[in-house]
């Protein structure tokens, strides 16, 4: 399956944090024809195995991109019929007016997020930022039709499909991090050319939007040798402070800092020269805020690396990526892959 | 039912001291464990031996209460103090506290032009000392005080502190009572400093490695006068927790416990709380990850002195837990 | 004297090599094994094979400071804080940045350049940059790496009446009280852990305790004082001077009961000075030890410190030596038997 096809897909499908089981089958046709085993476990991550050539005890490498959505979630039906709710994540309210949802009720019903006319508008209620508790989803169901259909808990996600814009940019929801799941297809891909004595577990996490969950159980299950999470991280625009975002279409990010064991990635720096591919360097001062930042300190400690994909609007529904960035990540990755051997993890000292 | 419920209210157990509430609970249940035991946090774990045929499953509610501990004293006896757990300064104004020793204090304030300037920095507390030396022979730096009141039986209704969580003991308590034979290897744990971030439970989960834990505690309702956005309501019946800021369910289990409850004509209501955690949280991940869920009894005023529970509602939370447990617990 | 090598080494979270270096040459020696892990733990083990319980100190090497995430066309560096730094200390001091220590300076918009509205609000992290005098972006690049961590600029000296001040006291003073505590006759198991990263999330204790599985835990502490100008007695938190604080409570833990007052016995037993740590804010290893597998018992035991997460901070040279005296004799009360 191409890597496009496959993040288009993804996106367009639903899995909000602690609700990723929907995205399984999607995964499973994709990466089946490229690991040898395949299993979930009890937080819902999705587990791929891909063996490596040579004797055993072989060098692991866990690649976790996470599946999981920003999304909403009901609260309350209120008598007139309208759904009040919720965040799973961390969403912006000042996103959401106007806003057309899907509530995933006992079947799936369009919504949208009401908004007041302009017309309507006291003095000054313009100036202010709604707030979420404010806000209501309206399904053009009376409260009595809806209550067979929708219960408390259920949740909400942004109806959006995949826009392509001009370039090879894409713009949709959810990149964050279904894109890192696409690299690993890419990567996964990229490994069928080239001769890897390492075990990989290409593992698409889940709940790290509501606290790295999927990724530290996930970690403590594989005890990898090496962990690499793959994320998206800030896209350039204007206005933004310059050492803080990466271009997008110039190539992954790879980066540096406490969370991130200084081999690991200097053979992702040397992996990129082998791949011939241009990458940009962020510097991450303490926390990285990804999967990393579970998997390092799984435990006896897992050398971590993370490799980014820039992406701009994040937690919105139109998230922006270049297609070439994700391709180019997946192929960073597999090189890294195919130089780690025995004898690298086992000098895997800090620095 | 409701001696127990007084009795365990009315005790003293601040989070990480934990000791006097502790031998309460172990009196009763002693006799109806296979094995009781505590660990180094001060967990208490009784365990109920199942037949071989079931799973293992965690069951936790917390015997820690939200508190305050003493930080100094002052030249004239008066104490000052940190909060043990979450609560809100204007909660504390005017309240009456007691230390472990039996040592009665009141809660006020340094002279404020405005209320908005209640901050903690702001409190103290007066145990009725003259000078540093007299406060001194009572209490410490370090000691720990709860608040102190005793029950109110409105009849149906109870109110009292700590019903956070002493309430979710006496449902672990009665369902240890009332199960009777049953295939599941059951541990039945009073965690400990779960007020200060789920501490027990996640040591406890990491030493008794469940595949399932289910953690009864409280939870907030949307029914009184111009309340936040809530369905949850005082009465409603057992809360079946989709969601709160810790953890989200796991939802096989969710659905389960719904499936039980209906079975079983028990009361029930899904309930999304958008601000507070349990002990459910640490045990989801503990090791490899465990299946986790939280069956919660419906609570007014939580974290004040005066929380407010439903009889038919912790009835119903016994029964949803005795019920669950009888059944197989083979999850969809 | 270890202490000023210590202090004046850098060690920015990540970024401890140098300070491990340094105890690494004092301690050779004085222990049986020293090992490392996978994130620059140095865990120095004396008796390993010893019957009894088995004891772990933990010690961070890691300081608050800076790294460098950006270079202006004009070749002056930007950068962010790694660690908690109240933005207000940072103007109009002198730093060392890289492994090849350059001095550089943190310098802003000029007081009379500023409108007076300006004046009114700190100087905020964001609008600073490092000046190492580059004349221009590649100039800067030849002499400056991205992710270079930078330190204060800080000599340890001898202060006032039997003080000290130098940079990183919190936690170097840690450090140097458990090389001291090395020097001491024991036949127990000790696992002395010289930790990284506690400043960014108590992140390298997390994997030495899971490691080590102690059955006790003590955490050994640069902590702060509030004693200003200004903050009344009963805020004061820690006083230097007044000897070992200890830990009540903080954010991350809440101390073995048992252990807690083992200590205070054995201090009031000797006449030794201590005190509490009169705060139940910040975190330290102690937290993570104490959550170690089923749970460790642990304490926190620490030496004052005034200004601490700043510039230059300044402890007391007594506090020091009765730390490491208590903690001895904790060490002897558990050969003799004490248990939590």
């Amino acid at each position: 399956m191409q890597v496009k096809e496959l993040l288009k897909n993804l996106s367009e499908s639903a899995g909000v944090a602690g609700f990723e089981h929907g995205l399984h089958s999607s995964l499973r046709a994709a990466w089946e024809p490229l690991v040898h085993e395949m299993s979930t476990d009890v937080l819902g991550n999705f587990v791929a195995k891909r063996r490596g050539v040579g004797e055993e005890p072989r060098p692991s490498v866990m690649l976790a991109a996470h599946m999981d959505e920003v999304g909403m979630m009901v609260t309350k039906i209120d008598e007139r019929g309208y759904i009040r709710f919720t965040q799973v994540g961390g969403i912006d309210p000042r996103i959401l007016p106007g806003m057309e949802v899907t509530v995933h009720g006992r079947r799936q019903l369009a919504g949208i997020i009401g908004t007041k006319p302009p017309h309507l508008l006291s003095a000054g209620e313009e100036d202010k930022a709604p707030k979420m508790e404010e806000l209501f989803i309206d399904v053009g169901l009376a409260q009595e039709r809806l209550v067979d259909v929708v219960e408390i808990g259920d949740v909400i996600t942004f109806q959006r499909d995949v826009t392509e814009l001009a370039n090879d940019f894409l713009a949709g929801k959810s990149f964050d991090d279904r894109a890192g799941v696409a690299v690993i297809h890419s990567c996964l891909q990229w490994l069928e050319k080239l001769c890897i004595t390492a075990d990989v577990y290409a593992v698409a996490t889940v709940q790290e939007e509501i606290g790295l969950k999927g990724a530290t159980v996930s970690t403590y299950g594989l005890e990898p040798d090496i962990g690499i999470a793959i994320d998206v991280c800030h896209g350039d625009g204007p206005g933004q402070p310059e050492d803080l975002v990466s271009e997008l279409g110039k190539g992954p990010v790879i980066t540096m800092g406490p969370n991130i064991a200084p081999r690991v990635y200097e053979l992702l720096e040397q992996a990129a020269k082998d791949a011939g591919i241009e990458v940009q360097v962020d510097v991450a001062p303490a926390q990285t805020g990804t999967d990393a930042w579970a998997m390092q300190i799984s435990r006896h400690g897992v050398p971590t690396g993370l490799v980014s994909v820039p992406l701009r609007y994040m937690h919105t529904s139109v998230e922006t990526l270049h297609l070439d960035d994700v391709e180019k990540a997946g192929k960073l990755l597999a090189f890294f892959i195919a130089a780690v051997n025995r004898g690298f993890v086992e000098g895997l000292v800090w620095s | 039912m409701k001696d127990l419920v007084k009795k365990l209210v009315e005790s003293y157990g601040p989070a990480g001291d934990e000791g006097p509430v502790r031998q309460m609970i172990e009196e009763e249940i002693k006799e109806l464990a296979d094995e009781v035991r505590v660990d180094a946090l001060g967990n208490l774990i009784a365990r109920k031996k199942g037949n071989g045929k079931g799973k293992k499953v965690m069951l936790a509610a917390h015997m820690d209460e939200i508190g305050i501990i003493v930080t100094s004293i002052d030249d004239k006896g008066f104490l000052r103090f940190a909060p043990v757990g979450g609560w809100s300064p204007p909660t504390l104004l005017g309240k009456r506290v007691i230390f472990a020793n039996g040592t009665s204090g009141v809660i006020h304030t340094e002279h404020l032009d405005d209320i908005k300037e209640l901050k903690v920095t702001k409190l103290f507390i007066d145990i009725g000392a003259s000078d540093k030396a007299t406060a001194s022979e009572n209490v410490g730096i370090g000691d720990m005080a709860v608040f102190y009141g005793p029950l109110f039986d409105m009849g149906e209704r109870w109110v009292a502190k700590a019903m956070d969580d002493r309430i979710g003991c006496v449902v672990l308590i009665e369902t240890l009572r009332q199960l009777g034979a049953c295939d599941h290897d059951v541990y039945f744990v009073f965690t400990v400093q779960e007020e200060v971030g789920l501490r027990g439970a996640r040591t406890a989960a990491y030493g008794v490695d469940p595949e399932i834990g289910i953690a009864c505690d409280v939870t907030r309702v949307g029914d009184t006068p111009k309340s936040h956005i809530m369905e949850v309501s005082l009465g409603g019946g057992a809360a079946i927790k989709v969601k709160d800021s810790s953890l989200i369910c796991h939802p096989a289990l969710r659905k389960h416990l719904v499936e039980i409850a209906k079975e079983n004509k028990i009361p029930y209501q899904l309930e999304v709380l958008e601000r507070g955690g349990t002990d459910a949280a640490a045990m989801q991940l503990s090791r490899a990850g465990i299946i986790a869920g939280v069956i919660s009894v419906p609570c007014r005023y939580i974290h004040s002195p005066s929380e407010m529970v439903d009889a038919g509602d912790v009835k119903a939370c016994v029964d949803l837990l005795v019920q669950s447990l009888k059944g197989s617990m083979v999850l969809q | 004297m270890v202490l000023k090598m210590l202090s004046e080494a850098p060690g920015v979270a990540g970024h401890e090599q140098a300070v491990r270096a340094i105890i690494r040459a004092e301690i050779e020696g004085l222990v049986d094994v020293i090992e490392s892990d996978t994130i620059g733990n140095m865990i120095a083990i004396k008796n390993p094979d010893a019957p009894g319980p088995k004891i772990m100190f933990a010690a961070h090497m890691d300081e608050v400071g800076m790294i460098i995430t950006g270079f202006e066309r004009s070749g002056f560096l930007r950068f962010r804080k790694a660690g908690g730094i109240d933005d207000r200390v940072l103007l109009s001091k002198t730093v060392r940045v890289g492994k090849e220590q350059l001095p550089g300076v943190i310098g802003s918009k000029p007081i009379h350049l500023q409108e007076p509205r300006e004046r009114q609000h700190p100087v905020r992290m964001r609008d600073m940059y490092i000046d190492i005098g580059a004349k221009n972006k590649e100039d800067a690049q030849k002499r400056v790496k991205l992710g270079d961590v930078v330190v204060f600029d800080t000599q340890y000296s001898e202060f006032g009446d039997g003080f000290v001040k130098g940079k990183a006291m919190d936690d170097r003073v840690g450090c140097a009280v458990l090389i001291s505590l090395l020097k001491e006759q024991t036949s127990l198991p000790i696992y002395a852990c010289f930790t990284v990263q506690e400043e960014i999330g108590l992140r390298g204790s997390a994997i030495a305790a899971h490691r080590v599985h102690p059955d006790m835990g003590v955490a050994l502490e640069g902590t702060v004082s509030n004693e200003l100008a200004e903050v009344e007695p009963e805020f004061h938190v820690t006083n230097l001077g007044a000897g070992p604080a200890l830990t009540v409570m903080d954010a991350a833990t809440i101390p073995n009961r048992k252990m807690l007052k083992e200590l205070i016995r054995l201090a009031e037993h000797s006449e030794l000075p201590y005190q509490f740590r009169r705060t139940t804010g910040g975190g330290t290893d102690a937290g993570r030890m104490s959550l170690a597998h089923t749970g460790v018992p642990t304490v926190g035991v620490s030496v004052p410190c005034r200004y601490i997460h700043a510039p230059v901070s300044v402890a007391c040279q007594d506090d020091f030596k009765n730390t490491v005296k208590l903690l001895s004799l904790f060490l002897k009360s558990i050969e003799g038997g004490f248990r939590p």
